[in-house]
């Protein structure tokens, strides 16, 4: 049963990738980029990380796609006017080959072992739990620098999008 | 539940701290107080100074800290000293530059002092998730620094152009991590790593040469080896000029410092896959850097492509491997920190109103004009081309041994063919302003005394650590000692 609803839902997750990319207009990526994320949030789920999945859904389908939605109303994009420039024949074969050669080591490195799964939460505490468990031990100091990357993140965006001074 | 917060001691983060809390300072006095500040320049150095102390004080130190997040050894001290020397003489440059665009912000300084903390993370890291972090606190305050001169079309461009391309680098680097997290069981430790990524497992195998090839990938983008330095000439020429003496030097030292550390430590069970990888890269980068170098007349994009070109050279001591080449990847660094800086103080000098002289012809006649400012640059250039009695020499030398003790005797070839390329254009530079009048008048040049000290140090050093490479052999040897598969 399990796996039943882990193709299918891999399944949505690629073909909504792949859609995402072969849109012309952005809005439609943008959507079809929500129906990606809700895809990925139940695969978590299925693998009982259940804060990334709330995580998921509040934060990415949420938050982030509401900015993209904005920002494209916004900058008020239309279809293009003119073709994009199409690649080389010489790009597509490099891209088509190297990707092909990804799948190729994945599959032939997965298929040839015996994957050794993640550790299960211990018992008597939740997935939420574990988490900020591991974010106050061993992850410590990499969640206090995450507060310095916001923090230079927030200073940026405003030396590069304030009025001008004089 | 009990919650045990791991033990840790602050000392051992100090110069992160001493800087980052700088930084934050220089915000706050900036935005809570009105009228133009003069002393956040002076106030950065101090920073930097207390910082230098604070490493200086911990070396000798080996262990890790923060549940073995980071590398509390010498390694990563001698890396904070080059990545606050750069800084330093960053700042030296920035002030008069940045007044002619009447730029002169606050937050230009605290965006210095962040993107330095995050090389420092860079160079200390002991786990994937430290690098990563690093590198995105470098990179993004390197972004926004790169668009500083908001104004100016050639800025905006290099900056968006580094953002989008960095961002696609850093996915990679992410990639990489991910799948060696499946590759080694559940461990992303460096040293850790190292004991669980072996041969023999079927898995590992495929999952881990994946990862190597997306990390070269990644840290392949920050130090600008081709063919992941596309963005590099534009981003160079578009970028304030001190920021471009920023990048080619400072971001270029911390990646070189998280490449070696993990190459180094994490897959010695690999050497032979990433060796050969390197060694293509390494080819590829310094031929393609100094022969398109040749054609440039824009000097800042010369610079870059100089750039790329001699981080294939420190590419090559990756490849070599030994310790000898881990020496001369600090060897070189410093003394790339030293010439390129002070070639860049020149560049800032002669440019003046808004970089209207830019173009190598504009240097012709200047050892007439200016001789001393000339005879500096004229350092420098020999510097960059590796004649004796410079720091570019001595690098080049330890790097090109090392490959040769380490039996790439056609890499070192190469490399020294290369060198002699690069002379070239290096050469045609000084030819110009020792041998041809002058095309035009360059008018004054204002001598501003920070810009001019800037200068004249990065000369006398590096005069001086050519002439005396032993100090520096002996820190950069105790500090390579960390690595016991060299």
């Amino acid at each position: 049963m399990m796996a039943y609803i882990f193709f299918a839902l891999a399944g949505i997750a690629l073909i909504s990738g792949v859609l995402v990319v072969f849109q012309t207009h952005p809005l439609r990526s943008a959507l079809w980029l929500i129906v990606n994320f809700f895809a990925v949030a139940g695969i978590y789920l299925l693998a009982h990380a259940e804060f990334i999945a709330a995580i998921q859904i509040i934060v990415y389908a949420g938050a982030i796609m509401v900015l993209f939605l904005f920002v494209i109303m916004l900058l008020n994009l239309r279809q293009p006017e003119e073709e994009a420039a199409r690649p080389w024949f010489g790009q597509k074969l490099a891209g088509i080959t190297l990707a092909a050669l990804v799948a190729f080591i994945l599959v032939y490195g997965f298929s040839k072992a015996e994957v050794p799964l993640a550790k299960a939460a211990p018992p008597g505490l939740g997935n939420t739990e574990s988490i900020a468990r591991l974010l106050f031990t061993d992850y410590l100091l990499p969640f206090e620098v995450t507060s310095v990357l916001l923090l230079v993140a927030i200073v940026g965006a405003v030396v590069l999008a304030k009025s001008k001074l004089k | 539940m009990t919650l045990t917060i791991p033990t840790f001691s602050l000392i051992s983060i100090g110069p992160w701290l001493t800087l980052a809390l700088g930084a934050i300072l220089i915000l706050l006095v900036d935005a809570l107080s009105k009228g133009r500040k003069t002393y956040f320049p002076y106030f950065s150095l101090a920073v930097l100074a207390l910082a230098a102390f604070q490493t200086i004080d911990l070396w000798g130190a080996q262990s890790t800290d923060f549940a073995r997040m980071v590398y509390v050894d010498n390694f990563a001290f001698l890396f904070y000293l080059i990545l606050i020397l750069g800084a330093a003489l960053t700042i030296l440059l920035s002030r008069p530059y940045l007044e002619e665009w009447g730029k002169d912000m606050g937050e230009y300084y605290a965006l210095i002092l962040f993107a330095t903390v995050g090389m420092m993370m860079m160079a200390a890291s002991a786990h994937m998730i430290m690098i990563f972090l690093g590198l995105e606190v470098m990179s993004i305050a390197v972004y926004v620094l790169a668009g500083f001169f908001r104004e100016d079309a050639r800025s905006n461009e290099a900056a968006l152009k580094y953002l989008v391309l960095g961002a696609f680098a850093s996915a990679f680097l992410l990639f990489g991590m991910a799948f060696l997290y499946g590759a080694a069981g559940g461990s992303l430790y460096l040293d850790e790593l190292a004991k669980r990524l072996t041969d023999a497992a079927t898995l590992t195998k495929p999952l881990t040469l994946l990862a190597i090839a997306l990390l070269v990938v990644g840290f392949g983008f920050k130090v600008a080896a081709v063919p992941f330095h596309m963005w590099t000439p534009d981003v160079y020429e578009g970028a304030p000029t001190s920021i471009t003496a920023y990048m080619a030097v400072a971001v270029k030292a911390a990646a070189f410092a998280a490449f070696a550390r993990v190459f180094f430590l994490a897959f010695p069970a690999f050497h032979v896959n990433w060796h050969m990888l390197l060694w293509v890269l390494a080819v590829a980068t310094m031929t393609l850097g100094n022969v398109v170098a040749i054609a440039q007349t824009n000097i800042k994009r010369m610079l870059a492509y100089s750039s790329i070109a001699h981080a294939g050279y420190i590419l090559v001591a990756l490849v070599a491997a030994n310790q000898l080449g881990a020496v001369s990847i600090l060897y070189y660094l410093l003394a790339y920190t030293l010439m390129n800086i002070g070639a860049f103080g020149v560049v800032i000098l002669v440019a003046r109103k808004k970089d209207s002289y830019l173009n190598i012809y504009d240097y012709s006649g200047l050892a007439y004009q200016h001789p001393g400012l000339a005879a500096g640059m004229a350092v420098f250039m020999f510097a960059l081309a590796g004649m004796p009695p410079t720091a570019g020499f001595v690098g080049k030398f330890y790097i090109f041994s090392a490959a040769v003790q380490a039996g790439y005797i056609w890499l070192a070839i190469l490399g020294v063919m290369n060198s002699l390329v690069s002379v070239y254009y290096y050469l045609r530079i000084t030819v110009l302003m020792y041998m041809r009048p002058a095309e035009a008048d360059l008018g004054p040049i204002a001598f501003t005394p920070a810009v001019t000290a800037c200068v004249i140090a990065t000369a006398v050093a590096t005069v001086l650590v050519g002439i005396f490479p032993g100090w520096f052999y002996d820190l950069a040897m105790n500090s390579v000692k960390i690595f016991p598969s060299l």
